[in-house]
């Protein structure tokens, strides 16, 4: 998707070349550790260690496969992503993970909320910072309180909901 | 006892006040997801299996088949008013229904869709009680070997037969496979591929995978499209009333449509979205004024919108007699039965019969349900769509994370919420099928037990696989779909496959 597009046909598909790789990668992975298992299978003659194999294998194969029509193909025009909101969802995500434990699950889940409404466009946390964390204890008082689902609980939730 | 015996009992249960509220939680959610874009059944169902744990399991599995079944008729509201299908199955609906909704005839497009909705799910479900028994005699002389052929055909179905490209449907299908090879391995309790993390010991979660592709992903991808244009909606003028010529346009595609529909679903022949476009191609043959078709044909909305919900009734039957998952919805139902420790498949109608004929019954109750909360609340319905964006995708990402939580709150958890969210994103993007991925994950590790149990009990000779009638005869299908496809693509008749295009539900 960089550069400009003088030769479409002779350029591969980087995307499908890239896919092949890690396809290559996994496959790789699963045919070592398939071969490791000291299962040899026993009545059946097939071991704990062939699954890992044929889906290894096969994963290799699909990568090649990738190899020649990413080769063949020429590049494929995408849609222009906007990377921007993408990162916002996913650090949002990331916050939530690191704080889950610090902050409980409220404020934590409060802070993905406005991320996301960030992503998509809402881009005054004075609002959504508030409204995510009303609506996180409102989940928490359903779930955790009434469903007896285990959420992890922070000074938020205890000043609230007690112990 | 008899079916109708069976049918009786399972109306008593469906009747207690408690299980008819679970039944109208489920098709009221349903309805709501359906008509929400960017949330499938599938989806619904993931997100809410961690929180019904401490729940009453009949009453749970009710609310999640009331899900699916609202699930499609909500799909056909946002396929007319928006001409942006709330779920893949609804996207042929959009053809018609979305022209209709422009002239005007919003009202009867939606009322043919919610009737025929009604009509289908009434009959598929009684097909599906009378079939059970059959199929249920039937799976007891299945042995290993028939089941692993079953399977390949589900697989081949899901993955390769259908869509774009059969390398990209093999693709998905192997990473689920591959994630689903994750964990100890369930004949010998070897550990593979677990890394020496405790974690994954478990192997990967159906509902982690199932929420971080469909939730996730969904909303990443949506994310990066940017300010979008949004299609207008197409108030409803007028009635909801369908004129007297409506009704006899539509009473023989609603017939054709669930004729159509069952089959496909009840086959592993994949799902709704096939069942749907092949009914939309069977109406432009059999139409009296086929020049409307592309114009706003109601027969395009009646017959499409029966054949799904009639495909969703057929996917139950081999769910409940086989344990065999032929959507992305079904396996998640699956992983459903399997957290309350049940196993679907004939030894259920023996061990659990009040659940298995409770549930069947309950699917009767929650199709005359949705028919009063589609027709006459519709208009209610139709205001959910405006629910900006930014609040619905905040929304829907609180709840996602909620699930994976509550099963297991640790950051190896949501570590892979994330990963998978991501790879569902580029997935999409790339214009992989997401259902493979999750078929592959729960009916992967199903088959490989299948076929080393088959291949135990022939000491190791794998030409036990074709040596049954039924075996055989499956396999053979299955290397049909995976062989036939790309040579109607490379004859240049592919445009028909791609339509056909499996998606998620």
């Amino acid at each position: 998707m960089t550069g400009q597009a003088t030769r479409p046909q002779r350029r591969p598909d980087g995307a499908a070349l890239v896919i092949a790789v890690m396809l290559a990668a996994v496959g790789g992975t699963f045919i070592v550790q398939g071969r490791a298992s000291p299962d040899n299978g026993g009545y059946s003659g097939v071991g704990s260690g062939d699954a890992p194999i044929f889906v290894g294998v096969v994963l290799v194969l699909l990568a090649i496969a990738h190899v020649v029509k990413g080769l063949r193909s020429g590049p494929v025009g995408l849609p222009v992503q906007h990377l921007g909101p993408v990162g916002l969802i996913v650090g949002g995500l990331l916050l939530q993970l690191v704080l889950l434990r610090i902050t409980g699950f409220s404020i934590a889940s409060g802070l993905l909320f406005a991320c996301t409404a960030s992503a998509f466009g809402h881009r005054n946390p004075a609002i959504s910072v508030p409204v995510g964390i009303v609506l996180a204890i409102a989940v928490y008082g359903v779930f955790d309180q009434l469903l007896r689902l285990n959420l992890p609980a922070g000074w938020l939730e205890l000043t609230i909901f007690g112990s | 006892m008899d079916t109708f015996g069976f049918l009786a009992q399972g109306l008593a249960t469906a009747m207690q006040p408690m299980i008819l509220l679970y039944a109208l939680i489920g098709v009221t959610l349903g309805t709501a997801v359906g008509v929400l874009p960017g949330i499938g059944p599938a989806l619904t169902v993931a997100l809410l299996l961690p929180v019904t744990y401490g729940l009453d399991p009949a009453g749970s599995l009710i609310m999640f088949a009331g899900i699916y079944y609202g699930g499609m008729y909500g799909g056909s509201t946002t396929s007319i008013l928006l001409n942006t299908p709330g779920e893949s199955a609804s996207i042929v609906t959009a053809l018609e229904g979305n022209k209709m909704a422009r002239a005007g005839r919003g009202g009867p497009a939606l009322a043919t869709a919610a009737i025929g909705s009604f009509v289908a799910g009434l009959l598929a479900t009684l097909a599906l009680a009378f079939l059970a028994p059959f199929v249920v005699k039937l799976a007891l002389v299945l042995g290993p070997r028939d089941y692993f052929a079953l399977m390949m055909l589900a697989f081949i179905t899901v993955s390769a037969a259908f869509g774009d490209s059969t390398m990209k449907g093999l693709t998905s299908l192997f990473v689920g496979l591959a994630l689903g090879v994750v964990g100890i391995d369930g004949l010998t309790g070897q550990a593979r591929l677990s890394f020496g993390v405790p974690q994954l010991l478990d192997g990967v979660e159906v509902t982690t995978l199932a929420v971080a592709m469909f939730a996730v992903g969904e909303a990443l991808f949506v994310a990066a499209q940017g300010s979008a244009m949004h299609d207008k909606i197409h108030a409803i003028k007028g009635s909801v009333r369908m004129t007297r010529e409506d009704w006899s346009r539509s009473w023989r595609p609603w017939l054709r449509g669930t004729a159509i529909g069952f089959p496909i679903g009840a086959m592993p022949a994949g799902g709704a979205d096939i069942a749907s476009f092949l009914s939309y191609g069977s109406e432009k043959r059999f139409a009296r004024k086929p020049e409307e078709f592309g114009h706003g044909a109601i027969e395009g909305v009646a017959g499409p919108e029966a054949a799904n919900n009639a495909a969703a009734a057929g996917t139950l039957v081999p769910l409940l007699t086989l344990g065999l998952p032929t959507t992305a919805t079904a396996a998640i139902m699956l992983a459903g039965f399997q957290q309350f420790g049940l196993q679907p498949g004939p030894l259920l109608f023996v061990t659990a019969p009040t659940l298995v004929w409770g549930l069947i019954a309950s699917l009767l109750v929650a199709n005359v349900m949705l028919l009063v909360l589609n027709l006459p609340l519709i208009r209610l319905w139709v205001r959910l769509l405006t629910i900006p964006r930014h609040w619905l995708y905040a929304g829907i990402l609180l709840f996602a994370t909620l699930g994976t939580i509550g099963v297991n709150p640790s950051p190896v958890e949501l570590s892979m919420l994330m990963i998978f969210g991501i790879m569902g994103y580029l997935m999409r993007l790339h214009a992989y099928p997401i259902a493979p991925v999750v078929v592959g994950l729960i009916l992967g590790p199903m088959a490989e037990q299948q076929l080393r149990r088959a291949l135990a009990i022939s000491q190791g000779d794998w030409t036990t696989l074709v040596a049954s009638p039924v075996s055989a005869v499956l396999l053979t299908l299955a290397f049909l779909g995976l062989v036939v496809p790309p040579l109607l693509r490379w004859r240049g008749k592919g445009d028909v496959l791609s339509k056909v295009a499996a998606a998620e539900d």
